[in-house]
């Protein structure tokens, strides 16, 4: 049977969609979906309806990030805020172990964290796609994390189809959206009256069961498609990821590198927003007494000037070495590291840019534009 | 010990040695026995050693592979770490994890001549591969080893050099940048060396382990002498600070140097080395 077919999905009435949550509330999960805070969309705790964006829009461009309230009835209209589900598996701040001193020595204990089952409502699949990439690099590499781990698999992840795109999305180009594909445990695409529901496991299905679903008819699941179809369709950004990883290696020279350095301020917002950046920092935190120490994880920054410092010498001393190490990483490096590029084309880092570097337009440039310099 | 990659092992200071005003040499028992049986390693890794509430930092084992019981770290003291470190004493606690990264090539190595080249402290992670092939000298042919100091009072390991120079079919040269009253050998820069002695480009694999422009140097007058990239390997140095490729600190192009080296082909690294900002 196909997976789209009827029997796999299901009509939620507009009306019933608290049924949704009550079902996750019953099955033990706590409910994070999109709300508003501060102006923006952050993940939030869903305990009613009311609870998420109604009517919300938001508006994303290079350097800008705008909410407008539109009045209509739709839940998930907001794409996406700055935070992806990085904050729920590779989380801010990790304590590893506790350390205490023991005479001469030391005992150390490992710090995991508490899991709980937890329902993210209203994962994108651009946030799914970089969930998949984190997995390879927190889970199946040549340690598994267990920090990670814990984390990771208390999640149960709702996605909903994006139906719009922002000026700054570019997922239809590095292949991984609108449509949420895989790795979901449910899927719901909005409409004005009702949303339309699968189920993508077991546990998915659990719920699924236990919800008021109507029937769908093949032509309403068209007609949806259709609509996702015209979200990709209305992507104006791309990337042409045909000649990546090479070109980035060949344009290590490249004067655009030094153009984008006298923009970019280092700020490390990209890197903080990227739903895939995984550098981390190991801090030690003891006690004004010495005799305990909290040994914790943070996230680190590529642009940060000690991100290549060792004794006396900075690898990476400039602005433009940490941009293009940024860069070269993100869509060329990574490609050779784990097998998959570590661009889901989510748009956040143009959109959360103070100075609105967008990557897409420096590829594009790196790619397609002679070198200047090399050329006089 | 691998379960949780991040959990620190305590091990007792059982000998120290300050080898210089800057440099204190470690030998260290873990302190958990069953963590003590399991520890393994191989000649060119490292180990993350943890100064109680201060924190870690990448050090390579010296000591002997064979006797994973006793770990030994030379240390310079360069930063906050390390300064704490070199404070410790006999009967103190410092932690290690470990033992990561890929060591020296003494499978590849068997049958063939081994040039090893040093500089400074650059000396430390090669010792351990030496003494390997010393425990089986006649499954390696000839050996030269190359090691080259800024100043003659920064040499280290001094007896474990005069110890190498006795073995049959070995030659030991070593060379200071600046001259010195006891100094009796060459003085200069490590290349200047490679006039002495003569290679057999055919069937000899070079290890290497200094300042990077010392290698690379080294690996461009070794080409002209014949010698091909594949058969150059060196170890080398960035911020270290997870070990097991995550914390995305180490990486040299496409490489996390914590995990895919330290020791590296010298062809793998060529497009990388000698470019300012990686």
């Amino acid at each position: 049977m196909h997976p789209s077919s009827p029997q796999f999905s299901g009509r939620l009435a507009r009306d019933d969609f608290s049924h949704l949550l009550i079902a996750l509330k019953q099955a033990g999960y706590q409910i994070l979906g999109p709300v508003v805070r501060d102006g923006a969309i952050t993940w939030g705790e869903i305990a009613k309806v009311d609870d998420l964006p109604i009517g919300w829009h938001d508006h994303q461009q290079p350097g800008q990030y705008r909410l407008e309230q539109k009045g209509t009835q739709r839940f998930f209209d907001v794409v996406h805020g700055p935070e992806s589900l990085k904050r729920e598996t590779f989380v801010l701040r990790e304590p590893l172990l506790t350390i205490e001193r023991r005479n001469k020595s030391f005992s150390v204990q490992p710090v995991l964290p508490q899991s709980t089952p937890t329902a993210m409502l209203g994962v994108r699949a651009c946030d799914l796609a970089a969930l998949t990439i984190q997995d390879r690099i927190f889970l199946h590499d040549q340690f598994s994390d267990p920090y990670y781990k814990t984390r990771r698999e208390s999640l149960f992840l709702i996605a909903v189809n994006c139906t719009r795109a922002l000026e700054t999305c570019f997922c239809a180009s590095m292949d991984t959206g609108p449509k949420a594909k895989s790795g979901f445990d449910l899927v719901l695409t909005e409409d004005d009256e009702d949303f339309i529901l699968e189920a993508g496991s077991p546990a998915g299905d659990e719920i699924f069961q236990k919800l008021p679903l109507a029937p769908v008819s093949d032509a309403r699941l068209k007609q949806d498609n259709n609509r996702i179809e015209a979200c990709a369709a209305s992507q104006t950004r791309k990337i042409d990821a045909s000649r990546l990883p090479e070109i980035l290696y060949e344009a290590y020279d490249h004067s655009r590198w030094d153009e984008v350095a006298n923009r970019c301020l280092a700020c490390t917002n990209c890197t903080m927003v990227c739903p895939t950046c995984f550098c981390h920092a190991v801090e030690e935190q003891p006690e004004l007494t010495q005799q305990k120490s909290e040994h914790t994880r943070v996230w680190d920054s590529c642009f940060t000037p000690d991100h290549g410092y060792i004794h006396g010498k900075n690898f990476r001393p400039t602005i433009k070495d940490r941009y293009r190490m940024w860069l070269t990483h993100k869509l060329g490096t990574w490609v050779d590291q784990f097998g998959m590029s570590g661009c889901v084309g989510c748009g956040r880092c143009i959109t959360w840019c103070p100075v609105g570097i967008d990557l897409t337009e420096e590829i594009h440039i790196l790619c397609n534009q002679p070198d200047r310099a090399k050329n006089k | 010990m691998i379960s949780n990659p991040y959990l620190i092992h305590p091990a007792t200071i059982i000998e120290k040695r300050q080898e210089t005003s800057n440099i204190v040499s470690f030998r260290l028992q873990l302190t958990d026995p069953d963590v003590r049986q399991q520890f393994c390693f191989q000649a060119g890794q490292f180990n993350m050693l943890y100064a109680f509430g201060v924190g870690e930092v990448a050090i390579s084992i010296v000591s002997d592979p064979d006797e994973p019981e006793y770990l030994d770290h030379t240390i310079r003291i360069v930063g906050r770490t390390t300064q704490v470190m070199g404070h410790m004493n006999i009967g103190d606690s410092l932690g290690i994890r470990g033992a990561f990264g890929k060591g020296w090539p003494m499978e590849e190595a068997k049958e063939k001549d081994v040039l090893v080249i040093t500089g400074g402290l650059g000396c430390a992670p090669v010792v351990g591969a030496i003494e390997y092939m010393f425990r089986r000298r006649e499954q390696y042919g000839r050996i030269k080893i190359l090691h080259g100091v800024k100043a003659p009072h920064d040499l280290l390991y001094r007896e474990r050099f005069d110890a190498w120079r006795n073995h049959p079919n070995t030659e030991v040269y070593l060379t200071s940048d600046e001259p010195g009253k006891t100094w009796h050998y060459h003085v200069g820069v490590v290349t200047e060396l490679f006039d002495q002695i003569d290679l057999d480009p055919g069937r000899t694999l070079v290890m290497m382990c200094g300042p990077e422009i010392m290698m690379r140097v080294s690996m461009s007058v070794l080409t002209h002498r014949g010698l091909g990239p594949d058969q150059m390997y060196a170890s080398l140095e960035r911020h270290m600070e997870c070990g097991i490729g995550l914390c995305g600190h180490c990486q040299l192009g496409p490489f996390f140097l914590c995990k895919d080296g330290p020791v590296m082909r010298y062809d793998h690294v060529i497009p990388f080395l000698g470019k300012g900002g990686m």
